[in-house]
């Protein structure tokens, strides 16, 4: 298990640029009233056939020959459904594919988002051949980084150069802050 | 909200700058391994701490990257060094601290931590 859903992120992240995707949207939406946590990343990466799609929620499937197990969606999975949450993912081979995981937001089985600042923040510097659209919903209120706005500002001036990282770290807390009011989600 | 024109101002500022990183045939590269396995053992707060020195120490040819899983799942998070010209170094069983001590001493002066790698963990 990973124990934090900002790591389930990170990982499952991961599988879209393994598929070469070049932009890669993620979603994290909180909806109080309706007591729950969205996640949905969406890559347009080269995708998973049909015959495939059912296996990859099986752990002992993987297509990597690295290992021969696979649990980064087995795992989101089953940190989904054990909060009364629904895990669907949809792929439509070289166009996009969808990962979607509901939580229910106040079930005590419900992993703790954690430093989601840290997954974005990572993933945009150490992935700077891929664009990000990461949106941070609280109850209608939301922010949002696009990477593509970045990228028209700052030219080839890398997201690694100290200033523009600090830029990045700041804005993210700030805005996470604005959005949710500090509250720890 | 914080908005975008900070980042004009990082801009204009960077551009009058001499000495921008060119990304060519010298930089060194430092890899750390992110798949389920290598989160799982806590390579995120590895891949933020080498970024943010590499940033603060200003090593300018020096890039942070990541990678999936290698196949050594039970040495993770692992941390690779790949500098122009020589052979690869993977170092094991990383930790934040043991990971800026590998950037201080292999990537600043020179010297391979050979406790850390993987040829001296496997033996």
């Amino acid at each position: 298990m990973l124990p934090e859903l900002s790591l389930n992120i990170l990982d499952i992240v991961n599988n879209s640029i393994r598929a070469k995707a070049d932009l890669i949207t993620i979603e994290v939406r909180i909806h109080k009233k309706e007591d729950v946590l969205i996640i949905k990343i969406t890559d347009n990466g080269h995708g998973i056939p049909e015959e495939l799609l059912s296996k990859v929620e099986d752990p002992f499937f993987t297509t990597r020959n690295t290992r021969n197990i696979g649990l980064g969606i087995p795992f989101l999975k089953q940190a989904a459904e054990i909060t009364g949450g629904i895990f669907k993912i949809e792929s439509i081979p070289g166009i996009k594919t969808v990962v979607y995981a509901s939580f229910g937001l106040t079930h005590i089985d419900r992993m703790p988002l954690g430093d989601i600042c840290s997954t974005i923040y990572t993933l945009l510097l150490a992935n700077q051949s891929i664009d990000f659209l990461y949106i941070y919903e609280v109850d209608g209120k939301e922010f949002q980084l696009d990477t593509r706005k970045f990228r028209e500002i700052l030219g080839d001036i890398p997201f690694d150069t100290p200033e523009v990282a600090g830029f990045i770290r700041d804005y993210l807390t700030q805005n996470h802050r604005e959005v949710d009011g500090g509250i720890i989600f | 909200m914080k908005s975008l024109e900070e980042l004009r101002a990082i801009r204009a500022n960077m551009q009058a700058q001499m000495g921008l990183r060119k990304e060519d045939g010298n930089q060194t590269r430092i890899v750390v391994g992110m798949a389920t396995c290598g989160i799982a053992s806590g390579a995120r707060p590895v891949l933020v701490a080498l970024s943010d020195a590499v940033q603060e120490k200003g090593l300018k040819n020096v890039t942070v990257t990541q990678t999936g899983c290698i196949g050594l799942c039970k040495y993770e998070p692992i941390v690779e060094v790949i500098e122009p010209g020589k052979e690869k170094v993977t170092y094991v069983k990383m930790t934040p601290e043991k990971a800026l001590e590998v950037l201080e001493k292999h990537i600043i002066r020179g010297q391979i931590v050979k406790e850390y790698t993987i040829s001296e963990m496997i033996g």
